[in-house]
Formats: structure tokens, C-alpha cells, sequence
């Protein structure tokens, strides 16, 4: 864990005493709405329905027990009691009053956490592998190169004005767990012949138009990170278009320029930084990343006599145990270590919400079990990253009463959503009522199982919080006349084989959906192979033709009865 | 009249005279700011006539490539149409950090007094607030956030590089 040090403490202290004087002239009348917006925004503050929500950052999704009692604490304070895990890894309030959000935000830096840059058009948050460290499949712990780049995106004057917002993501793994490629650049951390680099993609996104980051260079040496991001950043805020907002994000200038001049024109910024006294200044030192290197060390580690367990036996005592290590529990690197995924999508809550009381469990949960520290998912789940075999029935038994210990990570009911029309002005169409639905015809694990490994993703308007584009079924919510409507998209995927999903044909009503997806549901089991063919390996398999037929299926067979 | 405008860090009264007109009169032996384009055809005529001229760039404008044209200008004025558009803000970095730009650094435009902080971390030393904004301020607003990570067109040194140097410092206190 990063553990500021007195010109953090300071900067963050100035920072929120800063948007405390905002907020005061706001008030007085002295800064129009629109100004004050985009100051607002700049320190996670977003003008939603009811209310305005504060985004809180969680910096490449990490948080320690401190932050997660404090979290408690504001969200009783400040809010309605609970809090809401989103896909970049942030946690959104929905109910603060605008006046006592600087007092929220002083009570926040006091452990570390802040809204700096959490909404508008800037460098936001960085989001990264949420194994990091922990992963077998990992080749270079990103976390160091995460902290570093936030330092320096952090207030950065030149950047503070973007076109539109900007997103990194990084993953130091093979599997891509950080949906990198969606974001606007993609940093893979890697090792070629023993040195470390990186390699950028650029152009990912979301939204209306949904396009995948491409690769732009195939390895910036270690000591570049800051030197290549500080090129791209520069790259787009001349070129970004400013005058749509609709086409304002990075991947509207790699399009309209194609791959080829967007990375000669990169590639020639980042040779004048490296010419020039800016490359000397930005150039990391290998001093440099083994200080931050020591900030993420790995914890202390007992050997496997001490931690090891014969889960097998445990779990033949209890069939709900055994449930959860089979789909909650994954492997660790250290023997006698498993990662132990907390589901934030039980029958009783939206997707991604939790509760004061959860973040407290979650709080004691960690520093008994698992050194402290949390880490938050692009799934809207929590990962234990490095919990004793020997703990896990105890753990078990705390999350299980706590509603955190639903067993289904990956599975249907693991539903991605955004908040949808209950919370958020730009929705055109509820997301909760729709997955309780889902969730309801899907609640037997039983039927789950048989599923196996299955991606709903939902999101309540285009601008795709909820990653609908990127699920193997990805769902739409979009107004009609008034009315909530559904459209469908499959075969979409975040990983490695990063994919953006394509829309079926025409929307389905409110009253219709859940069964729209229990038929495609039906259709896979019918269709698949064996056993071992998942959902998304079917779908690319037999194509849209069948799956089209089963989802508008009834509506034909009502069409012809009306005949 | 008075013309104040916040000059490196201080209130300060301004003698320049900006036109923005693509061709016309122009007043006689004062400090002139023209656009670009004027700039360019009519550079004789004007170092002719003015006491000083300064030049007005557009903020689509590459820098690099123009720099010739305008390196020893005593005054290059940037444009903010609006305070979200930072645009000249690369432009501000660039000409101060890679082309060593040492004249007066000026932002004009939709210049609100938040903007004004990240004016002068890159560079700008010479900032003209819209006419509805609170000049002392926006004079405050320069200072407020007195540490940076980055540097940019400042005095700052890089967080890295001030922790780098301090764990050396540390390393050598240690017998």
C-alpha cells in the first residue's frame, strides 16, 4: 500500500481547502453554475437526479482497513448508509448535500482517500489488475507504475483541461483482468529478456462509440512511463476535438487520422521529450521505482505448515462452504494462500452497493484475514487477496453473515450494472428492477452452475458505465417515447480477446427482457457442444442466427397467434 | 482608465494595446499586439510604426513549427476561448520549456480567476482576467496549492526527483 508522506498529506490538504473556497463562492453567488461545474466535477462531484454523487477514487482499486471504517463513517454521516462499487474500481456516493461535501472530503484525505480529477475532462483515476501481485499468471507488479503515473497526472496543469476525460488502465499479467483495452490507454508492463517495458495501446473506449485501445508501441523502456504518457496527453489535448463532445475522446482523433498517422504523430512528441531538458526531468530512475517498489513489497508470508489446509475435508462439512470456495476461492502464487472474492451482487442489493455495516465486516474481515487490504474489481466485486487456507471457514462464516459471500463470481447472477434511472440523470431506462428479475429466474445455483461462466452486463444509456458493449450479453436500456427499452448485444468480451459485442436487432420492451434473456440463456444450453463450451466459446461458435431466432421468439409466435 | 492585469505574480498596469482587426490603423509608436496572420504579412510596417509588437496566437497554432517567426518577440499572447479549452496551456509549456521563451507570456480570452493557477504553473506570466473577475483574487489564486508533483513550466522539482534526492541525502547521513 502507498503511504503518502508529507508533500502528499500537504497537496491533498491544499487541494480539498481549494474546492472548500470553490463551494463557498458557489454559494455566494459569486461562480455562475456552469463554472462552477466544471470545478465540481474536477473533485468527483456529478449533478445526478435526486442528488449531486461524489466518486471517490480508489487508486488501481486498492484500499486498506483504515479507509474502508472511514468510508463507514461518511456514508452514515454524509449519505444514506451505503456506498457503490463501479467498474473503473471508484466508489460512488448518491445522497450528499453539495454544502457538506468539503467537510466529506477533509474527513476522507485524513485516510488517504480524495475525488481529485474523479469526474470531468481529465486524467482520471488509474485502474489496474486487481490479482496484482498475487497472480500467477503475472510477469511485473504494475502497482508501483500505477502510483507513479498518478503522481503524475495529479493536478498536472498542462492536462487539467483536457478535451474530454481520459482513463489509463494497466495490468502486469497475461490475462487481461483490467477490461484494459476499453480504456483510453492501455499500459501492459512486461518483461522482454529480462527487461522491463511497457506496452501502450491507445483509443480504447465506451460510450456511443465503442472501439478498442490499438497497439502504438511494443515496448517504451521502464524508464519512459512517465515520458510516453506525458506525449500521449500532450498529443491529445492539441488534437482532440472540442468542438463535439460526442466526439471529443482520443479515439475519435485515431480514427478520423487512422493508426498510422496518430502514431507517427506520438512517436515524434515523445522523441522531442526525450531530446529535450522535460525527457531528463521526466526520465525515471531505476532509484526511482525500487522507492515505490518498497511501498508495495509483499506481506509476510508464514510458511505452508502454518497457513496450508485440507479444503477438500472442510468443505464435505458444509455443503454452503463448499459452494463458496468452489466459485469465491482462487489460486494464490504462495502455496497455502487463496484470493477470496467478496460477491457484491447478492439477491438483496443493486450490483456493486455496500453497505456501512459491510464496509465495516469488510474492515475487520481484512485485518484478521488478509493484511489489511482490499482490492475492488472491474467485476463491482472485492477480492481478500492473500488469506490463509487454514482462515477461510472463519472468513467464510463473517462474510456469510454480512450478505458478502453470495457464490457466484462469474457466474449469471455476477450481473454488471450501472444505477440506472433510480440515481443517474443521464439513464434513459431502470437497470435494478431488470437484474432483480435476471437475478430471480437465475437464483438456483444449481442452474447457475450448469450455466458456468457467463457475462451479463447492463447499463441504463449509451454512454455504457455498465460495460454493456463488452458482456457476452450485453444489455441497453433506451427511451421510447417515454417508455424503458432493451436492446440486446452478444458476443462482446473485455479480456484478452477483447471484443465489442453486437446488437441483436430491435429493442425488447421492460416487460419483456428477463425472459428475452432467460431464452438466450435456453439456447446456449441447447446449442453448446458439451459441457465445457462456455456461453461466449458457443456464440462465436454457431454466430448470432439461433440466438437472434430464440430472443424475439415469443413476440413471433404472439404475432402469429394474433394472425 | 486604469488597466490592471496581474503581471509575474503582482498587479500591474498594462501599456499594450491589443488588436485584434486583420488590417486597418493602428495607433501610433505604442506597444501593439496583432494576430498571427497580420504578424506575418505585415512585419515590416509594424516594427516600423509601433514601439513594441507582440503577437496574438491562435490556439490550433503548432508552436515548434512557428517558433522562428516569433522567437524574439517581447510579447506572445494566448487565447483562452474558453476556460475549459486548455489548448494553450501545451502551447504556454512548450514554448517556455522546449523553446526557451523568455518574453512576456500573456492569457487572454474567457480568464476566470480558477483558471489562473494553472496558468502560472505553465509559464504564463502575464494573465489578463475577464473584466468581471476579482483582480486581488485572482492574485491569490496563483499560490494556492503551494506543492506539485510535476513540474511544469515552474519552479517545482518532480516528486520523484525530490524523493530520489532526499533518500540519497538519507543513505549518506547513515555511517
Amino acid at each position: 500500500m502507498y503511504r503518502y508522506d508529507e508533500i502528499d498529506r500537504q497537496l491533498l490538504r491544499e487541494r480539498t481547502e481549494q474546492f472548500r473556497d470553490q463551494t463557498r463562492r458557489f454559494l455566494a453567488g459569486e461562480l455562475s453554475e456552469e463554472e462552477f461545474r466544471h470545478l465540481r466535477l474536477r473533485n468527483g462531484l456529478y449533478q445526478q437526479r435526486h442528488a449531486p454523487m461524489l466518486r471517490i477514487s480508489v487508486p488501481y482499486g486498492l484500499l486498506e482497513s483504515a479507509q474502508l471504517r472511514r468510508m463507514a463513517q461518511v456514508v452514515r454521516k454524509y449519505d444514506k448508509g451505503y456506498g457503490h462499487f463501479t467498474t473503473r474500481q471508484n466508489i460512488q456516493l448518491n445522497w450528499p448535500q453539495l454544502e457538506r461535501v468539503p467537510d466529506l472530503l477533509a474527513e476522507l484525505a485524513e485516510v488517504q482517500l480524495h475525488s481529485i480529477q474523479a469526474c470531468g475532462n481529465d486524467t482520471r483515476n488509474i485502474t489496474s489488475d486487481y490479482l496484482a501481485g498475487v497472480a500467477a499468471d503475472e510477469q511485473v507488479d504494475p502497482r508501483p507504475y500505477c502510483e507513479l503515473l498518478r503522481q503524475f497526472i495529479t493536478l498536472h496543469p498542462e492536462f487539467y483541461w483536457l478535451p474530454r476525460k481520459f482513463k489509463f488502465a494497466f495490468t502486469g499479467a497475461s490475462v487481461d483482468r483490467a477490461a484494459t483495452r476499453t480504456n483510453d490507454a492501455a499500459v501492459h508492463v512486461l518483461r522482454r529478456e529480462g527487461t522491463i517495458g511497457y506496452r501502450f495501446f491507445v483509443g480504447g473506449g465506451l460510450g456511443r462509440q465503442p472501439l478498442l485501445g490499438q497497439e502504438m508501441n511494443g515496448f517504451v523502456p521502464e524508464s519512459d512511463l512517465l515520458i510516453y504518457a506525458c506525449a500521449i496527453l500532450r498529443t491529445f489535448n492539441r488534437f482532440g476535438r472540442r468542438d463535439n463532445i460526442h466526439k471529443a475522446r482520443i479515439k475519435i482523433v485515431l480514427r478520423e487520422w487512422g493508426i498510422e498517422r496518430f502514431r507517427a504523430a506520438l512517436e515524434q512528441e515523445y522523441a522531442s521529450i526525450l531530446a529535450s531538458a522535460e525527457g531528463e526531468q521526466l526520465k525515471l530512475l531505476p532509484e526511482d521505482i525500487e522507492q515505490m517498489r518498497a511501498h508495495f513489497s509483499a506481506p509476510a508470508y508464514r510458511p505452508l505448515a502454518e497457513v496450508g489446509a485440507d479444503l477438500a475435508a472442510d468443505g464435505a462439512r458444509d455443503t454452503r462452504f463448499a459452494a463458496w470456495l468452489k466459485r469465491n476461492v482462487h489460486a494464490h502464487k504462495v502455496p497455502g494462500y487463496r484470493v477470496v472474492f467478496v460477491s457484491l451482487k447478492s439477491p438483496a442489493q443493486p450490483p456493486g452497493d455496500c453497505t456501512a455495516e459491510q464496509f465495516e465486516t469488510l474492515a475487520e474481515a481484512c485485518d484478521a484475514y488478509s493484511f489489511g487490504e482490499v482490492r475492488s474489481t472491474y467485476d463491482q466485486n472485492l477480492v481478500l487477496a492473500d488469506v490463509a487456507e487454514r482462515d477461510l471457514y472463519a472468513l467464510w462464516t463473517k462474510l456469510d453473515a454480512a450478505g458478502l459471500a453470495t457464490p457466484n463470481i462469474g457466474l449469471t447472477t455476477d450481473l454488471i450494472a450501472c444505477p440506472g434511472l433510480d440515481l443517474c440523470g443521464l439513464a434513459n431506462a431502470g437497470t435494478t428492477g431488470v437484474v432483480r428479475e435476471i437475478y430471480q429466474r437465475f437464483d438456483s445455483l444449481d442452474a447457475q452452475y450448469e450455466i458456468g461462466p457467463l457475462r451479463i452486463t447492463m447499463s441504463g444509456c449509451m454512454n455504457g458505465c455498465g460495460h454493456h458493449s463488452v458482456g457476452h450479453i450485453g444489455i441497453l436500456g433506451v427511451d421510447k417515447h417515454g417508455e424503458e427499452w432493451y436492446q440486446v448485444t452478444l458476443g462482446g468480451s473485455p479480456g484478452n480477446d477483447a471484443t465489442i459485442g453486437e446488437r441483436v436487432g430491435r429493442a425488447l420492451a421492460r416487460s419483456e427482457i428477463a425472459d428475452g434473456i432467460e431464452r438466450l440463456i435456453q439456447a446456449y444450453l441447447a446449442l453448446r457442444s458439451d459441457d465445457e463450451e462456455t456461453f461466449i466459446e458457443c456464440y462465436r461458435r454457431v454466430g448470432m442466427g439461433p440466438f437472434k431466432t430464440r430472443l424475439y421468439e415469443s413476440e413471433e409466435e404472439s404475432e402469429a397467434a394474433a394472425a | 482608465m486604469s488597466n490592471l492585469i496581474l503581471r509575474q505574480g503582482v498587479i500591474a498596469e498594462d501599456d499594450w494595446t491589443l488588436t485584434v482587426e486583420a488590417a486597418g490603423e493602428l495607433p501610433a509608436r505604442a506597444k501593439i499586439i496583432v494576430p498571427l496572420a497580420r504578424w506575418r504579412t505585415e512585419r515590416e510596417a509594424l516594427l516600423a510604426g509601433a514601439a513594441a509588437v507582440g503577437v496574438l496566437l491562435p490556439n490550433t497554432e503548432d508552436v515548434e513549427a512557428l517558433y522562428p517567426l516569433i522567437a524574439d518577440r517581447p510579447l506572445i499572447a494566448l487565447q483562452f476561448p474558453t476556460f475549459t479549452d486548455g489548448r494553450a496551456l501545451t502551447q504556454a509549456v512548450l514554448l517556455r520549456t522546449r523553446l526557451g521563451f523568455t518574453g512576456e507570456l500573456r492569457a487572454l480570452g474567457d480568464v476566470i480567476r480558477d483558471l489562473v493557477f494553472w496558468l502560472g504553473r505553465c509559464g504564463i506570466d502575464s494573465i489578463v482576467p475577464r473584466p468581471d473577475q476579482n483582480l486581488p483574487s485572482c492574485q491569490q489564486a496563483l499560490a494556492e496549492i503551494g506543492v506539485a508533483y510535476q513540474s511544469a513550466a515552474d519552479t517545482h522539482t518532480p516528486v520523484w526527483a525530490r524523493r530520489r534526492l532526499r533518500a540519497r541525502a538519507a543513505a549518506q547521513a547513515r555511517p
